[in-house]
């Protein structure tokens, strides 16, 4: 279950770079190299986080703490710095101050991209991105948590348990008989499905979620708001969305982004009542 | 299992493998076996001609591998050929002995004019055939790998990339134009008397020089094809379409672009090591911008992303060149444009985009884990023996 778990070699992972893999031959690390630490029930600790963009502070001392399954929404008005957020934790963008832990000890500052995503953190772009020339199951199978080595992917064909995973995830997601489809091909719901079902496939333990409803029919923001249901627990789940009528139905805690900073955090019902966040968000 | 991979399932490369491992049969046999005065007698000249088309094919193979397949826009391709040529050209400047025009059994007569008393230290090991073929395989690959390392860890991409493999292949030319160099500056590398003991002008070494080429087009062909049905190559399409997306997942992008442009470019010099001998010379021009650019057209009107698109393209275009060549040289150019802004316009997948592509996009995106093939222990997971 837990790829973090059976970290049986700690190989330190200090070169974020290039140099470290350039065999291409090796035994690739496909995780942190440390047992995830949870003790304090949290998975993701944020903290002082500022990122400017030629003096525009996009994120301003920004504190945000994720407990392990739990079900965060993010709401903010636009230029809040949701996406930035996104981008820091994910290893896009490099933060001016703070720290970003994932668990007590990984600090995420000092990975690049590709180790994070392959160590348990999951992103979902606003945008389906998916890989339209391939086919459903092949998308499932770009993104199953295995070796990526190049000579590992050039020489072997996947596991029957790797198989089996794919096909549950097929099951999960409603895309089982689409399987041989081409993916550019699906409707847009059934995009937002598949790229979160390429998640699931990396067995995540955070999965990011960028307005996985924007551009949904009603039926499928139902179905969606079910799939990321079912995943709480499991997985911790941090949506970004601006649909308040989707966050009202799957929200436990909201947190509201403003001007780079947590405004405020509770139940939908208290942050809505917020005299602060009606002035800056749901009272414009 | 291995054979359907590679062949079954992808019907426009089978037909063209076909045609070519025809092609090595009748060939030889018109040429040798046929007397001369009969009318169906294949000259010498026609067999090398072939055989430099083949080259030119197994070149266009290794730039539709990378552009192709993984979106990288290589304009400088004809280095990595130039490089692989010059090495074979050094061992068969060594075989050359005391025949040359000097007589010098030490040094190429090009070395004597400059008077030069010693060999150049890169010039030493290219007596042995073994090693030079070593250096054909390693000089690209090396050049590839540090270009490639430093190009895609920088993330340069796109048109940039395109940009800066026109400016390696413009040093290059500028480089080995230069006498100082120890390459024979503008004459190049010329006068061959002999490969691996056989006189290179011979009509049975034509032949077995044209039937390397042949069969190392085959081959190369299948490594392209096992390498693109591969998950490897799916992660390499995946590149090509959303790089981002595909770092997401996990992958380091520029080890998987930096491995498939070292592989194209050892293919590359491969094609340029079959060309020397049978050309009789290699020279600087070979590095000139326009044959990297002329290439990728090739590949263009053959029709990208195909494998097999990439040698019908080389054999059309480089035909219609010898034609044209022969009869209004003047307007060669011209045709090599028109045609370029033609197939842009009118076949954005190529002449094999003409040949009814009925079935669904043939680019190596069939499913290839069918579920009849996986040996699926119907348990907890009936779901999959429905399917079936």
């Amino acid at each position: 279950m837990n790829i973090l778990a059976h970290a049986k070699q700690a190989l330190p992972v200090k070169d974020p770079d290039f140099s470290n893999e350039l065999s291409g031959f090796g035994k690739d690390v496909d995780n942190f190299g440390a047992p995830l630490d949870t003790s304090k029930r949290n998975i993701l600790y944020v903290e002082g986080i500022t990122v400017s963009f030629d003096g525009f502070r996009a994120l301003n001392n920004l504190n945000l703490y994720i407990e392990e399954g739990e079900l965060r929404c993010i709401i903010g008005p636009n230029g809040a710095g949701k996406t930035t957020m996104m981008d820091v934790i994910t290893g896009k963008t490099k933060p001016d101050e703070g720290s970003v832990y994932f668990g007590r000890q990984i600090n995420l500052l000092e990975l690049s991209e590709h180790q994070i995503a392959r160590g348990g953190i999951g992103r979902k772009f606003q945008k389906p991105t998916i890989f339209e020339a391939l086919t459903v199951y092949e998308n499932l199978e770009l993104a199953t948590a295995s070796n990526k080595a190049v000579w590992w992917t050039l020489t072997k064909a996947l596991t029957g348990e790797q198989k089996f995973r794919i096909d549950d995830v097929l099951v999960q997601i409603g895309l089982k008989e689409l399987r041989y489809k081409n993916a550019g091909s699906l409707s847009h719901g059934q995009k937002q499905w598949l790229e979160i079902g390429m998640l699931l496939m990396q067995s995540p333990r955070v999965l990011l979620v960028d307005e996985p409803v924007a551009g949904m029919t009603g039926e499928e923001t139902e179905k969606t708001a079910e799939l990321l249901l079912s995943l709480a627990g499991k997985h911790s789940v941090i949506v970004v969305e601006h649909d308040m009528k989707f966050v009202r139905s799957i929200a436990r805690k909201v947190t509201v982004l403003h001007q780079g900073s947590v405004l405020t955090e509770g139940t939908m019902d208290q942050v809505q009542n917020d005299p602060k966040v009606i002035e800056v968000y749901l009272g414009e | 299992m291995l054979t359907k991979r590679l062949l079954l399932n992808d019907r426009g490369g089978a037909i063209v493998l076909a045609l070519i491992a025809l092609m090595l049969v009748v060939v030889p046999i018109l040429n040798l076996a046929v007397p001369a005065s009969s009318p169906l007698h294949l000259s010498t000249f026609t067999v090398t001609l072939l055989g430099k088309f083949l080259c030119y094919a197994l070149l266009a193979l290794s730039v539709d591998l990378i552009w192709g397949y993984c979106g990288i826009l290589s304009l400088g391709q004809g280095a990595f050929f130039s490089l692989g040529g010059y090495a074979m050209g050094m061992y068969l400047m060594r075989q050359i002995g005391a025949r040359g025009q000097y007589g010098n059994p030490e040094l190429p007569d090009f070395m004597v004019f400059l008077n030069w008393e010693h060999l150049p230290w890169y010039w030493h090991g290219f007596d042995s055939f073994g090693f030079a073929m070593l250096m054909v395989v390693l000089t690209p690959g090396l050049l590839a790998f540090v270009f490639g390392w430093l190009a895609f860890r920088s993330r340069v991409t796109g048109v940039y990339f395109s940009i800066i493999t026109q400016a390696l292949t413009y040093a290059l030319m500028l480089a080995f134009f230069r006498n100082e160099m120890g390459f024979g500056g503008n004459n190049g590398l010329t006068d061959f008397k002999d490969i691996v003991g056989f006189p290179i002008a011979a009509d049975a070494t034509r032949i077995a020089l044209f039937l390397s080429s042949g069969i190392a087009l085959l081959l190369a062909y299948l490594a392209c094809r096992y390498i693109v049905t591969s998950r490897f190559g799916r992660i390499v399409i995946s590149i090509r379409d959303a790089e981002s997306r595909t770092r997401f997942c996990g992958y380091k992008v520029e080890s998987y672009k930096l491995w498939i442009f070292v592989f194209s470019s050892v293919l590359a010099g491969i094609a340029g090591a079959l060309y020397v001998p049978q050309v009789g010379i290699i020279n600087p021009g070979e590095f000139s911008p326009l044959n990297s650019i002329e290439l990728v057209v090739w590949v263009a009107t053959g029709g990208r992303g195909t494998l097999y698109g990439a040698i019908v393209g080389a054999f059309t275009v480089n035909y219609g060149k010898t034609l044209f060549t022969s009869y209004s040289p003047e307007t060669w150019l011209f045709a090599l444009g028109a045609l370029f802004v033609v197939v842009t316009l009118v076949l954005p997948k190529g002449l094999v985009g003409l040949l009814g592509r009925s079935k669904k996009s043939e680019s190596a995106h069939e499913p290839l884990e069918s579920p009849a093939e996986e040996k699926v222990e119907a348990t907890a997971h009936t779901v999959l023996a429905e399917e079936k």
